[in-house]
């Protein structure tokens, strides 16, 4: 079925655009990058189609990438129901970021550059999901991580961005490791890193080697996918341009701990322990970031804590069990997450720059469409039904009550939190008077025509796609209590967060500064994020700095090294002083010399035998 | 018995021109004559390959002389189109005044 | 026969080879070298080397000798100076060391085993080195060419420096 065909696209346009894209004119750009994800995108659908109702995974062999001893891993694509979900998600998305970033990045320098990284990215991005083997999703996995460092960084003459693009890589880095790790662990126990050999084997497996593996291919995920406590990246990664936001740190990449930890459901099905750290950690993510995104002033932070907290959510649906749950969120966050974005994106471009919403405010009249557009997520997110955030974040939350009450209702609280601050968000750059200076202005067609098709999707995309159905024959049966109460509660929790929010920002504009006046401990507590920044520069990134200069640079960079390399030169000058005796640039004292020497190598031969006989 | 000669004679010769080629090159002081030592010792050791081919009855040996005559024309084309430049620039044939590689 | 042949030119080989040593105007040593290399054509005659003889006749004494003196000529290169220091006292002892040692060697690998006779080597001729040289050694004798070439235009660069001055 030419699967490989999938991610050529994509890499096809980085070659171009990267190598020859300095010379095109922007439109050529945009053919190239455009068309070479819209081509993808079309491709998977051809595939689709083709494939048929897929109970039984469809594996493509292409060549053997490592053939050493007992190792063999090939480069083999796998398409099942999951992937055709992450295959959709990917390429849809990606290609309405791709035109939406059209009109975005229209005024912006380095054109041909941020294309040809974003089509690379796609081209990592769609490796990962197609990779059957855990090698071959980790090819894409760190290479979506180079994108997105790329990304981030992309205004590299700006020192901030550069800094959360190596903050961001680094701290991938930890959670690389872990990956790593695990695939060690993996291929020593099953002697294999191909999904269908590790999965056979993994169910008869001792417990405590899966949970092993479990643990550390969610340190993996929690790097990747911004959990406690390799977050704190996530929310510096909006530093890069707005599109990139969307599409990599927020709608796909991000996901892909999620794509992985559904991928090895085998693994975390026998090693409950595994799964329970995961929930724990999910849903501590989940409340935690929601809190801090309460009182960011920057719309584009507020979104990035919020995308925390909702991959929260979503290790929650894993940690319980409900695989199919989690990928649902996963999807659904996918719209209204990369909407709230590209919409954030928008307003961002209509006031020339300006991110911090206490200079917004009353846009609601001067930029319609973006306004309506970002409604849609608005209430996708909040979880008001019938819209597609309130399907699957109830079937995580029913989930959730199933394993643990205790998460069910900090996921409630969390709910609440969410609907709150996005709701204050809205309020505050839409709602009341205007307080900027730039002049808003409504983005071009380019970039509203994505933002309406992923309203529509935000909207309706619960119930178009009902995932959890999609992809029953692949995760195993989960039991869904049929709770209504449970349900009332949480869209009960979505509403009082909006409530409050109107209350707040719209009815007594002035009631949030004079709370956060009462209380200031707190509000200064999650207004800086925990200090959680401050304590990783404090326990972790000072200790290594300052060991690194006083024991690697002062110890043994510049008093071993540099002590034998200096040392070493100065021998060498002084036995050329002494050499230099000989050099007394007359060609009959050489010639003495050679001649000196060559009998003494004939000496040397006839004593130590080297002459016949 | 005195019909042929020992092979090592010919080399004896050979080394004993060598020997006296090294001696012009380190005792004369003239550039010229330097020049015309080493072209001494080449043919000298030309001498060694043409017995060393008798010896083994084999036509490599006077390829090897041959090359050397060769590369020795062009040594003596270059080597004397140096000494005229270096005389002109210095006005002396004695090899001890042309000590520049010093320092 | 042969051994009087041998040594009649060895000896004047010898004796015009100290010549070029010992003499102190350079025309005198250029002449003395014209001796060597006659002397030694003779011996390479007695090796069978025809070719090689007729080579050393020609290319050595004749054309690179003749440019040898035109050199001296052209310099008036009188007899050398005394100026400078002398590299008698460690190049003699060193040198009888060295020819020692050279003929102990000789000695030593070559006892006299293989005698040579005028006539004993009959492969020395044009046509079979002309064989050898365009079959086996056909890539060293073009890349001598090249050498040749590159020598051709080094004199000239050479020259031409001088005439600009």
């Amino acid at each position: 079925m030419q699967l490989w065909l999938i991610p050529f696209f994509p890499l096809a346009g980085f070659l171009i655009n990267g190598i020859f894209g300095r010379r095109f004119s922007k439109s050529l750009v945009n053919t190239v990058a455009v068309g070479s994800v819209l081509l993808s995108f079309l491709w998977v659908l051809k595939t689709i189609s083709a494939m048929g109702d897929l109970n039984t995974p469809h594996v493509e062999h292409y060549f053997t990438w490592i053939q050493s001893g007992a190792i063999n891993i090939g480069c083999d694509f796998l398409v099942d129901r999951l992937t055709i979900v992450m295959l959709l998600v990917v390429t849809g998305i990606g290609s309405l970021i791709h035109i939406y970033s059209i009109g975005y990045m229209s005024h912006e320098g380095g054109y041909y550059r941020f294309f040809a990284y974003l089509n690379l990215f796609m081209f990592f991005m769609l490796v990962l999901v197609l990779g059957a083997s855990f090698l071959l999703l980790f090819v894409g996995w760190e290479g979506v991580g180079l994108c997105s460092y790329l990304l981030i960084g992309f205004y590299f003459d700006k020192k901030f961005a550069t800094d959360a693009g190596n903050k961001a890589f680094i701290v991938n880095r930890i959670g690389d490791f872990g990956f790593s790790l695990a695939m060690f662990y993996i291929f020593k126990n099953f002697g294999s890193l191909d999904f269908d050999k590790v999965f056979q084997q993994a169910a008869s497996a001792p417990e405590w080697v899966l949970t092993t593996i479990g643990l550390l291919l969610m340190v993996g995920a929690c790097g990747k996918s911004a959990q406690i406590p390799l977050y704190v990246w996530l929310p510096d990664a909006m530093a890069g341009p707005t599109p990139v936001s969307a599409l990599i740190h927020a709608a796909t990449m991000v996901t892909a701990g999620v794509y992985m930890t559904a991928r090895s459901w085998v693994i975390f099905t026998h090693a409950p322990g595994a799964m329970d750290v995961i929930a724990v950690v999910g849903i501590a993510t989940a409340f935690l970031a929601a809190t801090i995104g309460l009182a960011q002033n920057d719309i584009k932070k507020v979104f990035a804590y919020s995308t925390v907290s909702q991959l929260g959510y979503m290790f929650v649906g894993i940690g319980s069990g409900a695989f199919s749950a989690g990928v649902y969120h996963l999807v659904t966050h996918a719209f209204f997450k990369a909407l709230l974005f590209l919409g954030a994106g928008s307003v961002i471009h209509a006031l020339s720059g300006e991110q911090d919403m206490r200079n917004m405010g009353g846009l609601r009249k001067k930029i319609p469409i973006t306004f309506w557009t970002m409604v849609c997520a608005w209430v996708a997110i909040s979880g008001v039904p019938p819209f597609s955030g309130f399907f699957s974040k109830d079937a995580i939350l029913l989930a959730a009550y199933g394993h643990s009450p205790a998460i069910y209702w900090i996921g409630v609280v969390t709910a609440g939190m969410t609907a709150f601050y996005v709701s204050r968000a809205m309020f505050m750059t839409f709602f009341g008077s205007y307080r900027g200076k730039a002049h808003p202005h409504e983005s071009p067609a380019v970039m509203w025509v994505p933002l309406a098709v992923l309203a529509a999707l935000s909207l309706v995309g619960g119930w178009l796609f009902p995932i959890p159905e999609f992809l029953k024959g692949i995760f195993p049966a989960f039991e869904e209590a049929e709770n209504h109460m449970l349900m009332y509660i949480s869209v009960f929790a979505g509403f009082a967060g909006i409530g409050l929010a109107y209350l707040m920002y719209v009815v007594k504009p002035g009631m949030a500064d004079s709370l956060a006046q009462t209380f200031k401990a707190p509000y200064q507590l999650i207004y800086n994020k925990y200090f959680v920044d401050e304590i990783y520069d404090a326990t972790v990134v000072r200790p290594v700095v300052g060991g690194s200069r006083i024991v690697l640079w002062k110890g043994v960079d510049a008093g071993l090294i540099d002590g034998i390399v200096n040392g070493v030169g100065a021998r060498c000058r002084d036995v050329g002083s002494l050499l230099r005796l000989l050099q007394s640039g007359n060609i009959r004292g050489y010639a003495t010399w050679v001649l000196f020497g060559s009998v003494a190598l004939i000496l040397a031969m006839g004593l130590y035998g080297g002459l016949p006989r | 018995m005195m019909n042929a000669v020992p092979i090592s004679w010919f080399l004896t010769l050979s080394a004993i021109l060598f020997a006296l080629g090294v001696a012009g090159f380190l005792f004369r002081r003239n550039i010229i004559t330097v020049f015309m030592s080493i072209e001494l010792m080449l043919n000298a050791v030309n001498l060694s390959f043409v017995t060393f081919s008798y010896q083994h009855k084999e036509v490599s040996g006077h390829l090897f002389t041959f090359f050397v005559m060769v590369v020795a024309a062009a040594e003596a084309a270059v080597g004397l189109a140096i000494i005229l430049t270096v005389f002109k620039g210095r006005s002396t044939l004695n090899i001890d005044d042309v000590n520049s590689m010093k320092n | 026969m042969d051994v009087i042949l041998f040594l009649i030119f060895a000896l004047i080989a010898v004796a015009c080879a100290i010549n070029v040593v010992v003499q102190t105007h350079p025309i005198s040593s250029a002449l003395s070298l014209v001796g060597v290399m006659g002397s030694l054509a003779v011996l390479y005659l007695l090796l069978g080397a025809e070719f090689i003889a007729a080579a050393q006749v020609i290319v050595y004494a004749g054309a690179i000798m003749v440019l040898f003196v035109f050199v001296i000529m052209l310099l008036n290169a009188g007899a050398e100076t005394r100026k400078g220091r002398s590299y008698l006292i460690p190049g003699a002892p060193l040198l009888i060391v060295f020819l020692g040692l050279m003929a102990f060697v000789v000695q030593r690998i070559f006892p006299d085993s293989t005698m040579v006779r005028f006539g004993g080597f009959t492969g020395g001729g044009p046509k079979d080195v002309g064989t050898a040289l365009f079959t086996t050694y056909l890539l060293p004798f073009e890349v001598t060419s090249i050498l040749i070439l590159v020598a051709i235009i080094g004199a000239i660069v050479l020259a031409r420096k001088e005439i600009d001055q």
